[in-house]
């Protein structure tokens, strides 16, 4: 009987690496140069979110929400807020549907310009991250317009939205996305046809239709195998259904297609932008009761009434009628949900938040078997990890 | 699809909520549910999105264990119910979805759940060697042990928590909707009603 020598290498990667993309500490078994086994650790990141948002009011539980995936925080303010109006029984009004997807799609916008030069740098290209980073800190300026935060907004709440929309800032918009197109093409001229971005990416952690349903992918990975699954066509939530889109997928399902299909992700977030511009019309920005959402400043310099709902507000919260839900949205990720059970009181029992990259990071053993070391950089890049919503 | 999902047996209660259907049913019957759920060409709910579980524990079914499942054919979402005691196992599900995997591990790590056969069950988000199930409702959200590095010892060093100031948790519930306990010198108001 012929004797085989099993010469493996095990090495560790993280918990603090460039290409981690965070505190990812894998484990990963090598013959020779090729990847045998790769067993990520996660977890190094774990804030007890949940545990936390079972002891705040529902109110002070959404800024939880922005710092869960820190690069899109107001598309997960957006689940929360739709999961606790669903349990509320309310419905929003119609400025505050637009409001909410024109600035779901803002930040579906800074996440691809995040995600895209981080995965060229991982490969091998610095300069997208530069122009991006300049384009992000412009698009970063209308968060702060209308929620005085650049990142961590609190801007979608239960009822609503914070504030109405500065004026002009309509046309700020208009304006802005006006000249965007041209910047994704410059962008597209740098990558798409480079060498070493195609050498990187072409083929590399292919993943099928069926195994990326099978592994619970959503988002731009399971649209990179060719499967049209959006949840804002299938499932649309507040004004999805009025605005016209295209769901972009792939063919192979390969680093290169989630690429793809985030760029033309990014086309297809404009056009959205602007039909909800074009549709936008004044009116109130959250519903008018305030047992749910806090009255304005001067009316409380006036109404005694007005002051107490603020101060029961801001000290009780208000009560969600007993139930359970679970509503999703989605991310720029993937599908983005919260599980929300309450008991009747104004504090959540418990709120599960199901996050796209759990699901696409769990997925990496199976994409990096057979591949060299070096693609793990790659695959990782191109899943979209932040650490933030895997570990909560 | 109701209709098809109340004879699948071991099935108790199907409700539909906002487009949202609940199941809850037998947890002894939860490899059979899942696999007809899932092969099934009327319900094909082939993709699973989360499992975890809610704590009451008054009860003498301690666990909710919830499953979130979708159809991408049907376009529907289901939620799965089932009650487990504390110290109960279940079956883990992990050969029919891939993707249980990490779900049952974040469950056994946060709840201790302990799922039989399934292939690697170790903790997941916590630390190691952690000790506790943190989502119970009786553990402390402050924790039982704290982190600091050592200068002395020159390493990071565990220890009993130790909070400058009591934990507070304020109990802002209105008194005066829905209460049911009698207020000292107040009989008298209570009476009338």
């Amino acid at each position: 009987m012929k004797e085989v020598e099993l010469n493996t290498t095990t090495i560790n990667f993280g918990p603090q690496h460039p290409a981690a993309h965070g505190v990812l500490r894998l484990v990963v078994e090598l013959e020779g140069e090729v990847v045998q086994r790769a067993e990520p650790h996660i977890g190094l990141l774990h804030r007890g979110t949940e545990k936390l948002i079972e002891y705040k009011t529902y109110l002070q539980a959404v800024p939880y929400f922005d710092r869960l995936d820190y690069v899109s925080p107001m598309c997960q303010e957006h689940a929360f807020a739709l999961a606790t109006e669903n349990l509320l029984g309310i419905n929003v009004p119609e400025r505050a549907k637009y409001i909410r997807v024109i600035f779901a799609e803002i930040t579906r916008i800074l996440n691809h310009l995040l995600n895209i030069p981080a995965y060229a740098a991982d490969i091998g290209a610095v300069t997208p991250f530069l122009w991006c980073f300049e384009e992000r800190e412009k698009l970063l300026e209308f968060h702060e317009a209308v929620s005085g935060a650049r990142f961590h907004a609190a801007y979608f709440r239960p009822g609503g939205v914070h504030q109405d929309m500065p004026e002009g800032m309509e046309e700020k918009l208009f304006e802005h996305f006006k000249t965007f197109p041209k910047f994704i093409d410059d962008l597209e001229s740098l990558l798409t046809n480079n060498r070493i971005l195609r050498q990187r990416s072409v083929d590399i952690g292919i993943i099928s239709k069926s195994e990326a349903i099978e592994w619970g992918c959503s988002g731009p990975v399971l649209r990179s195998t060719g499967v049209a699954w959006d949840l804002r066509r299938s499932q649309p939530y507040d004004a999805y259904d009025q605005v016209d889109f295209e769901v972009p997928i792939g063919k192979k399902g390969d680093c290169f297609d989630r690429y793809l299909v985030r760029i033309e992700e990014m086309r297809q977030s404009i056009s959205i932008i602007n039909q909800c511009l074009n549709k936008i019309k004044p009116g109130p920005i959250s519903i008018e009761d305030n047992k749910i959402t806090p009255p304005k400043r001067n009316q409380m310099k006036k109404s005694m009434e007005a002051l107490i709902h603020h101060f029961k507000l801001f000290t009780e919260g208000y009560r969600v009628p007993a139930g359970q839900v679970y509503s999703a949205v989605e991310a720029p990720k993937g599908e983005f949900g919260v599980y929300l059970v309450s008991d009747g009181s104004s504090k959540p029992y418990r709120c599960k938040i199901r996050a796209p990259g759990f699901a696409h990071l769990q997925t990496l053993d199976h994409l990096s078997k057979g591949h060299l070391m070096a693609d793990i950089a790659a695959i990782l890049g191109s899943l979209d990890i932040v650490f933030g919503e895997i570990d909560r | 699809m109701i209709k098809i999902l109340t004879k699948i047996d071991g099935i108790n209660n199907v409700l539909e909520n906002n487009d949202l259907l609940e199941i809850e049913f037998e947890k002894n019957n939860i490899i059979k549910i899942l696999n007809e759920l899932k092969d099934k060409t009327e319900l094909n709910f082939n993709q699973l999105l989360d499992i975890t579980a809610v704590d009451y524990p008054s009860r003498e079914f301690r666990f909710d264990l919830i499953y979130i499942l979708q159809s991408l054919t049907k376009n529907k979402k289901i939620i799965l119910k089932t009650f487990i005691k504390e110290n109960e196992k279940i079956e883990s599900i992990t050969n029919i979805h891939k993707s249980a995997d990490w779900y049952e591990r974040e469950c056994y790590d946060l709840f201790g759940i302990e799922f039989i056969n399934h292939p690697d069950l170790r903790r997941i988000m916590t630390d190691y060697n952690f000790e506790g199930y943190p989502l119970r409702k009786d553990f402390p959200l402050t924790g039982h042990t704290e982190v600091r590095y050592d200068d002395l010892e020159k390493k990071v060093i565990y220890e009993p928590v130790k909070l400058t100031q009591e934990f507070r948790n304020f109990d802002s519930e209105s008194p005066w909707e829905g209460m049911e306990n009698k207020l000292f010198g107040d009989e008298k108001s209570s009476d009338e009603n």
